[in-house]
Formats: structure tokens, C-alpha cells, sequence
């Protein structure tokens, strides 16, 4: 009997776990910055709330948030690594991307400064510098935008960083911001998760500024060939809401209460040209 | 320290404050956990007894395997699971990814050797003498399995704690199946990988300690009813 119960019982709770729901879904696949920050916890309550659909915020490495939407297991995407964006663009996997906001990167380093990059006015030259001094570097290491950036400035200042001192954390954001700390190591970082660390983590801004730390995103959407069951109309609604006035003066809101500044610029309508 | 003494007073806030988001959070993981370990002792009590009582060739490499199933890395569990309800995948047209059913699933595959080979080991040690003479008092097969099972069910409740602690505070197959969506699979330790993410350690340190409270609690009552029998 006591079998027969418990039988029952775990079907009874089975069907009383919140089910999937029967409106419609829209997977969004993003980026771990765009939730660490907190504004999707802003902006898709409200979404919801307009378009009575829900969305599934899948949040990982722009790699994968970008290879989940060219497998079809989304239905829009919002990423922050333009040169692989456009790979997926030219390939038909991904549709219609526009941009959405910036932020930008900044390269942050124990205040001591043992690769002296304080005042480098490019972002390459820092990099530089650092390789030259044999500096800890710690590196993100998990094809996310920031790691693919990081690896693009590499490149830019014609050096291959090499272990010893260049560390690959394989970990997010704020996981590798602690090791960089612990270890006294520069690293690069995004403005937004940067400053929701500042309390704990003792590194600088050593260099900022340069146009090639900009931190673009942009939404694309889904193309519906790309795997059964895509909700493509469910993505063009999200993907038109990210860009709609109201929702981008919000975004150039957002974290001034928190941090004194807004952690993102609204640029719905620019193009990649107007950064250049 | 300081960051320590934070962590427990927030803990304390968050639960006398009745925050709607932790609570909401704590009842998921405690749904969804409660739930998958349930579905585990359904199949696998029947599997273990089943095994324990029965000879057949290659019954050691089974034995083998749940054996070492107990040690089902939930990672692994996460990705394979992930991999059947994707859309594109066999199991994509039931549309249960990122929904608490998935996480039930996976935690379900990860508790289930751990019920089997506890119930294994368990009916094993009631003596073989014991059953033999149960037959020959006229008790019939199932009858004999049954008295069997009531024999075995002090060392079972372990594998009752064993299975619910193994899914309650396993990530890797929630985080994946699961995706941590707020308000719909963030679980207690999903939730806590995110908040210390995002640098909010305050918040994580109490996660942490609402879910020690809550592992505790249940195995203090599953304990204190394993030792009341066991008097």
C-alpha cells in the first residue's frame, strides 16, 4: 500500500508543479551581462505583461547564447559579439540584426600598476605592455563577448598571450573579476558588471575610452528554418519591443538610481557605421 | 567576517520578511526536488528488490552499473537531458525544456540508481534464511517481497535522504534543463550561483543557509521516524 501511496502522491505532485505554460513561449537567448546587470528583470516583466506572452531568458556566454539561436532552440537572441553576430547574419541563421545599446569594456588591474598601463591611450598597447611585463592576465576564456573582445584586442596588439602569467578562468564575469583580485592580475571587464563589484573587488580602471572597448549589442531574430518549432512571430515581437522608444529611454535609465550612472546607451536606429 | 555576519542576517530578514521571490523559490526547489525523489522511490524500490532478490546471468555488471550510477555526475544528466527536449531533439514536441517538469526529469534520472542501490544493499542484508523459511511457512512470492521490504524499510529511509539530498542540492542539471528563469525554474542553488554572479554575496550566503535549513528539516523528520521504528 504505502507503495501504491507514494506512487500517487508523486503523480499528485508532478501535476501541481507549475506546468509548462500554455500561451505562448519566446526563448530569448542572451548574454550573462545583460542579466547580472538586471535589466532584463526591468524590461521583460514588461513585455509580458503587453504582449501576454512569456519569455524563457536563457542566459549563458554569447557563444553559446548565439549557437542555441542558430540550432533553433530560440527564438531571438540579444549579444554583444558583432564580428561573430555577423557570421551568423551572413549565413542566413540569423536574421534582422540591429543595434539595441552600448556599454563599453574597460581594463582593470591592481592599483599598483606592475605593467605601468595607467594612462595607455589604446586598449592594444595596454595589452601590450602587459605582455611585455610577463603581468597576470586572467582571461575569461568561454567564448563570451567579453572573452571574444578580449581575444580580438590580442590580436589588434600582435601578441599571442601565453600561461604562465595569462590565466583562462573558464568562469563568468564575476567569477573571473575575484580571481583577477585574488591573484592581483589585470583582466577586462564590462562597465556594468564592473561596477556591481566595485564593493568587494579591489581592482582599477586602468585604461578606458578607446573606441575599440566599445561593448555593442544587438538583437537579431530567429530564422524559423533553423529547427522545428520556432516562434518567430513570438521573437520579431520581442525583438521590436527592445527597440521601441519607450523601452530604449528606459534602458538609458537603468542603473542611474543604483550606481550614480546609466550602465547602457539606448541606440535602436544606429548602424555598426556610426561606430567606427 | 563581516561579509559572514551579513550573509546570516539576511538570511533571517529575507525569511521573517517573507520576501514572495526567496519563498517562491524555496517551494520550487522543494516541489521539484520532492517530487523527482518520489518518482525515484516508485521505480527504483521496485528495480532494487527486484534485483536483490533475483539471479540471472550478468546480474553483477548490473549491479555494477547501479552502482555506479549512484555517482551519476548531474552535469552529465543536465546535458543528455538538455540534448532529448531540445525542439530539434526526440523529445522536443512535449515543449518541457526550461520548465520545472524538466528539472523534475533529470534529478529523477539522478536519483534513482542512488534508491536502487541503497534498496539493493538493503534487502540484501535481511538474511537469506529468513526468506526461505517465509516460503516455506506458505507465504506466497509477493507476500514474501512484501515482508521482506518492511524488514529493509529502516536502512530504506536512508536511501529516501540520500536520493532528496543528492537533487536538492545539485546545479548543474537544473541549471541546464532548467535555465534559471526567474519565477518560473530558479531553484535554491541556481539562484545562488546568479546572485554571487552578480556580486550580490550578502544574498547568495543566504540562499546558502535557507538551504541547509531546509535539507536539515527534512531529514530530521525522515530521522526522527527511522528511529521511533527503530525503538
Amino acid at each position: 500500500m504505502p507503495l501504491r501511496l507514494l506512487l500517487a502522491l508523486g503523480l499528485l505532485l508532478v501535476a501541481s508543479a507549475p506546468a509548462a505554460a500554455e500561451s505562448p513561449v519566446v526563448i530569448l537567448s542572451t548574454t550573462t551581462s545583460t542579466q547580472d546587470s538586471g535589466l532584463l528583470d526591468v524590461l521583460v516583466p514588461m513585455f509580458e505583461e503587453r504582449t501576454g506572452l512569456t519569455v524563457k531568458t536563457i542566459a549563458v556566454g554569447t557563444g553559446q547564447a548565439l549557437a542555441l539561436a542558430a540550432r533553433g532552440e530560440a527564438d531571438v537572441t540579444l549579444a554583444h559579439a558583432p564580428a561573430l553576430e555577423k557570421q551568423y547574419v551572413a549565413d542566413g541563421r540569423l536574421l534582422n540584426r540591429r543595434l539595441v545599446m552600448y556599454n563599453d569594456f574597460v581594463v582593470l588591474g591592481p592599483g599598483a600598476d606592475p605593467a605601468g598601463i595607467r594612462g595607455a591611450r589604446r586598449a592594444a598597447e595596454a595589452f601590450r605592455r602587459i605582455a611585455t611585463a610577463r603581468a597576470r592576465f586572467v582571461s575569461r576564456g568561454d567564448k563570451s563577448g567579453t572573452h571574444t573582445r578580449e581575444l580580438a584586442l590580442w590580436t589588434a596588439a600582435g601578441l599571442t598571450p601565453a600561461s604562465p602569467w595569462y590565466i583562462e578562468s573558464g568562469q563568468g564575469m564575476g567569477a573571473t573579476l575575484g580571481i583577477a583580485a585574488d591573484r592581483r592580475a589585470y583582466t577586462l571587464a564590462d562597465r556594468a558588471t564592473y561596477l556591481a563589484f566595485t564593493r568587494r573587488v579591489a581592482l582599477k580602471i586602468l585604461v578606458e575610452g578607446d573606441p575599440r572597448l566599445l561593448n555593442i549589442y544587438s538583437v537579431m531574430e530567429v530564422n524559423p528554418a533553423n529547427g522545428p518549432r520556432v516562434n518567430a512571430a513570438g521573437g520579431r515581437r520581442f525583438a521590436a519591443f527592445m527597440l521601441a522608444p519607450e523601452t530604449q529611454r528606459l534602458i538609458g535609465a537603468f542603473g542611474v538610481d543604483t550606481y550614480g550612472q546609466a550602465l547602457f546607451v539606448p541606440i535602436a536606429g544606429k548602424t555598426d557605421e556610426d561606430f567606427k | 567576517m563581516d561579509l559572514l555576519v551579513e550573509g546570516v542576517r539576511e538570511a533571517v530578514r529575507l525569511l521573517l520578511a517573507g520576501d514572495r521571490e526567496v519563498w517562491s523559490i524555496l517551494v520550487l526547489s522543494l516541489q521539484v526536488s520532492g517530487s523527482a525523489t518520489l518518482i525515484s522511490l516508485a521505480l527504483g524500490i521496485p528495480a532494487g528488490a527486484a534485483l536483490a532478490l533475483s539471479r540471472f546471468p550478468g546480474r553483477g555488471l548490473v549491479v555494477s552499473a547501479v552502482n555506479s550510477g549512484m555517482a551519476l555526475p548531474p552535469v552529465v544528466v543536465g546535458l543528455f537531458v538538455t540534448i532529448l527536449l531540445w525542439r530539434s531533439g526526440p523529445l522536443g514536441g512535449f515543449e518541457i525544456l526550461y520548465t520545472p517538469a524538466a528539472i523534475v526529469i533529470a534529478q529523477a534520472v539522478i536519483a534513482s540508481p542512488i534508491v536502487v542501490g541503497i534498496t539493493l544493499a538493503a534487502v540484501q542484508s535481511v538474511p537469506r534464511e529468513f526468506r526461505l523459511q517465509l516460503l516455506a511457512l506458505g507465504a506466497s512470492r509477493a507476500q514474501m517481497v512484501w515482508v521482506v521490504l518492511r524488514e529493509a524499510r529502516l536502512p530504506m529511509l536512508a536511501a529516501v535522504m540520500a536520493g532528496f539530498g543528492g537533487v536538492i542540492s545539485e546545479i548543474g542539471a537544473s541549471m541546464m534543463v532548467g535555465g534559471n528563469i526567474k519565477g518560473q525554474t530558479r531553484t535554491l542553488t541556481t539562484a545562488m550561483v546568479l546572485e554571487t554572479g552578480k556580486g550580490n554575496f550578502e544574498v547568495a550566503i543566504a540562499l546558502s543557509l535557507l538551504l541547509l535549513l531546509l535539507v536539515f528539516l527534512v531529514n530530521w523528520a525522515l530521522t526522527a521516524i527511522q528511529q521511533r521504528h527503530a525503538r
